[in-house]
């Protein structure tokens, strides 16, 4: 119990919000930074955690964002079983490409490309099918009753975002402080040193790309519930995918917080270009592309990174114990 | 004789053009230490390739404990108790060297607190008890080596494939591996050993199969084939062997 | 449908378009044989070259071909700056950063062109856009017959330069064996931004081939430069002939598929070979190891 603590701290906290403003734009921008931690902590988990670099998490965002939308809207669906459908929908999307791609022995650079081509196939795909609306979209009827998984109050949408992005916490911990957590940072330091100790490398990757797809596509799924809108664009479009990646780089990749943070930063600069350019499409992913440049550039390990640096030098200056720097 | 517990029969290695590994046959007998040897580009890291899944074998069977097991992938193999170390050490460079062990204990042990504990002892077997918090890049070539040795040890092997091991140590160095890899075949795991330090292989083989130019050209105890004309000939050169006798040089 | 009156002009015409699909594959397929980089940036370089083009028309009345002589050059030091100041320094070798960082420019790039310029789409009227010269039963293009003849001639420009400078032989020696190069007293960074600005530089002129045919807007490059990305890979990460051939390819199968299939559906058409490719033969018809 005692190594969730500091989750817990954090979600009491993060939770404690509502009681102590009823602002919406507070709230509307933390459950928008929620969101971003979500499906950033989906990436983390592949990305940071297992050294896999999608470009392209898109793919299961936007299925979860659809498959919520589209079955209620079409199929009558109820949203809560939608939502469900939509993570489990993005799930196998997740495990379908999985399956190709790391049985193929895609690594690197071809990795990311070909997670890119995924997810603009489905992007182009979308855009065209009826059923998806096409270049219209998908526009869910405001009905404003928890029983369809939407609400007055904004309220509701920050508890459940928080809870949602809690989950990936306790997940992703868990997960760092398992064996399958342990053979998957082995995989991403050496995958052929891992082969060697006995670790099945590639059914690794496809579980981990399986359980990203997962958290990332409940992103995809409240999304649709938030904005009641779901268009190509939107679901599979490149700025997930980006979004998806910058937050755990600018929080700290590999690390089980880092996905939060960087999330909480990102989305500051991203208002503070709003601010500074009114709604002028592109500054702010102009200002998203820089920073992912001066982090790989000057703080790889990102926030979390520097703060473990800054906590070492610390210790090693007065005291006998050094830490091992690994959050 | 016992029944050997890995017996490489006839294992030929085709790339291309180039035949690397030319029907290799060798056995080696459990709980002993048998070297592999030879002058560079033989094939040995190529045959040990072929063997430990990472290369598949363009002709021949490798079975183990009496299962063949040719072409297995590295993990099913390692499962099976077939561990291989690199020649160019490949630790997980981010990682301590507690959780770079812990990674070979996890083999056959779930709980992570398990696999933490045993990667504790098997370090303080290997003599890395002092850097164990240590982050793997940290480490000297010596500490890179024991820590290949311990990530290997770590999984519990009955078969140790280890490539070079010695490589790269100074003769300080080499003098306190030796006893390490004593003590892991005196625990009962078999070895084989690639090497180039003669004087290693001497203390520690039982056996020694000589490889050149992908063949096997000579086998037996260590001090039989230093002595043996094909072999001198592999290393020194044709006519090498008449030239030494010749001279009366010792062998 | 299979008549050589609508065959021949298709595959003609698929010619002259794979040309410039060449072109801006040769780009990346120098990039990825010298710095074993992907060039994730490529796209966003193209669209920026393309409005470059655009306006050297618009503000100078520029005629492209004429244009391509000052962007070339141009667009050489930018891809040498971005790669000596940038990619390198900020990569420091490491795969994963260097996909990071060249994500973070095309990123920057493009989203820069779309807050200056906005999403519009835009065109330049050539007087002689759209006279057309008869070959055969087919009448192609004045502006793409142009574009073929300008790509052959840049494919043998960057041919002899590979061959007889010492430039060259240096960008060569790099992309074989990096290490033995610096040994031999080749500055490998001065290299590495070279090839990253030659690759710029024909991108800056397959922009200004494309121009009389295409549109610009923020997003123009990256179509062509997934087209690229398929030839390069269907061709062989770091093969020129590859690069040069599939495009040709490419070019006439997509002419041929347009007869049958229309736009839209085209585009995931190459994709999905482009993902098959990646799947089944990363390496490509002419390419070394994945």
């Amino acid at each position: 119990m005692k190594p969730y603590l500091p989750i817990a701290g954090v979600i009491a906290l993060l939770a404690a919000v509502p009681l102590v403003t009823s602002s919406n734009v507070v709230l509307d921008f933390l459950v928008v930074a929620f969101l971003t931690a979500l499906v950033g902590q989906g990436w983390n988990l592949l990305g940071g955690y297992g050294g896999q670099y999608s470009f392209g998490h898109a793919a299961f965002f936007g299925t979860g964002a659809y498959i919520t939308a589209v079955l209620q809207v079409r199929y009558g669906l109820n949203a809560w079983a939608a939502f469900a459908t939509g993570i489990a929908a993005g799930t196998a999307v997740g495990a379908a490409i999985g399956a190709l791609v790391f049985r193929a022995g895609l690594r690197g650079s071809y990795f990311a490309l070909v997670t890119l081509a995924f997810a603009e196939v489905l992007r182009i795909l979308a855009s065209v099918a009826p059923v998806t609306g096409a270049g219209v979209g998908t526009l869910i009827r405001l009905d404003l009753r928890w029983q369809v998984f939407q609400f007055q109050s904004r309220v509701p949408f920050y508890l459940i975002a928080l809870a949602l992005v809690a989950l990936s916490l306790v997940l992703m911990h868990a997960i760092a402080r398992s064996r399958f957590g342990a053979w998957l940072v082995a995989v991403r330091e050496n995958e052929d040193a891992a082969r060697a100790l006995g670790v099945d490398a590639t059914a690794i990757k496809i579980a981990a790309m399986t359980l990203s797809a997962a958290v990332t596509a409940a992103g995809g799924g409240f999304y649709a519930q938030y904005y009641l809108f779901v268009d190509a664009g939107i679901a599979y479009g490149p700025w997930v995918s980006i979004e998806a990646l910058l937050a755990p780089i600018v929080g700290g990749a590999g690390t089980v917080f880092g996905p939060l943070l960087g999330a909480l930063v990102v989305k500051t600069l991203g208002e503070g270009a709003k601010v500074a350019a009114g709604d002028a499409p592109g500054l702010d992913l102009v200002i998203y592309g820089s920073v992912l440049v001066l982090v790989v550039a000057f703080a790889p390990r990102g926030i979390a990174g520097v703060v473990a640096d800054a906590w070492r030098w610390r210790a090693r200056r007065g005291d006998t114990t050094a830490e091992t720097g690994h959050a | 004789m016992p029944e050997p517990l890995l017996a490489v029969e006839e294992i030929s290695m085709r790339f291309g053009g180039l035949l690397a590994v030319d029907q290799a046959s060798f056995a080696a007998e459990p709980g002993r230490i048998t070297a592999l040897i030879g002058p560079n580009g033989a094939g040995k890291t190529t045959l040990f390739a072929a063997i430990a899944g990472f290369l598949r074998p363009s002709a021949g069977r490798v079975v183990f404990d009496g299962a063949d097991v040719t072409g297995l992938p590295p993990h099913r193999l390692a499962r099976r108790g077939i561990a291989r170390t690199f020649q160019i050490a490949q630790p997980f460079a981010g990682l301590t060297v507690r959780e770079n062990i812990a990674v070979g204990a996890h083999l056959h042990r779930p709980r992570r607190a398990d696999a933490l504990a045993a990667a504790a002892a098997v370090a303080q077997a290997v003599g890395l008890a002092r850097e164990i918090d240590k982050p793997a890049a940290a480490l000297t070539v010596a500490g890179r080596k024991r820590l290949e040795l311990a990530r290997t040890l770590a999984t519990e092997p009955r078969l140790l494939l280890l490539d070079e091991v010695l490589a790269g140590l100074n003769p300080s160095e080499i003098r306190e591996m030796v006893p390490v890899v004593h003590a892991i075949a005196a625990r009962g795991v078999t070895i084989v050993m690639i090497e180039h330090v003669m004087q290693a292989v001497m203390s520690l083989a039982a056996l020694c199969y000589v490889l050149a130019e992908g063949r096997i050209i000579a086998q037996g105890t260590p001090q039989a084939i230093a002595r043996d004309p094909r072999v001198i000939e592999a290393y020194l050169g044709r006519g090498a062997a008449a030239r030494m006798t010749g001279d009366g040089a010792h062998a | 449908m299979l008549s050589p009156a609508i065959l021949i002009p298709a595959i003609l015409n698929g010619l002259l378009t794979g040309a410039v699909y060449a072109l801006v594959a040769l780009g990346l397929t120098l990039i990825y044989g010298v710095l074993h980089i992907i060039n994730f940036a490529h796209g966003a370089l193209l669209t920026a070259a393309m409005f470059a083009a655009y306006f050297a028309n618009r503000w100078l009345g520029l005629d492209p071909y004429v244009a391509a002589v000052g962007l070339a050059p141009l667009f050489f030091a930018l891809g040498y700056a971005l790669q000596r100041c940038v990619v390198g320094p900020a990569g420091r070798g490491d795969d994963r950063n260097i996909l990071l960082v060249t994500l973070g420019l095309a990123v920057m790039i493009e989203n820069a062109l779309l807050y200056v310029f906005r999403a519009d789409t835009r065109t330049i009227d050539l007087p002689y856009a759209f006279d057309t010269i008869a070959v055969g039963p087919a009448f192609l293009a004045v502006p793409r017959v142009i574009a073929f003849a300008a790509v052959v001639a840049v494919a043998l420009a960057v041919g002899a330069l590979m061959r007889w400078t010492d430039i060259g032989k240096a960008i060569r020696a790099v992309a074989k064996e990096k290490l033995g190069a610096e040994l031999s007293g080749i500055d490998a960074a001065h290299v590495y931004a070279v090839t990253f600005g030659l690759g710029t530089a024909c991108l800056a002129v397959a922009a200004c081939l494309l121009l009389p045919s295409y549109y610009v807007n923020p997003s123009a490059g990256n179509a062509f430069v997934l087209i690229a990305f398929t030839i390069v890979v269907l061709g062989g990460m770091g093969s020129v002939a590859g690069a040069l051939i599939g495009g040709l390819i490419v070019g006439v199968v997509e002419s041929l598929s347009g007869l049958w299939l229309g736009e839209s559906l085209g585009q995931v058409g190459i994709f999905i070979v482009f993902i098959l490719v990646l799947l089944v033969r990363p390496r490509g018809l002419f390419g070394e190891h994945a």
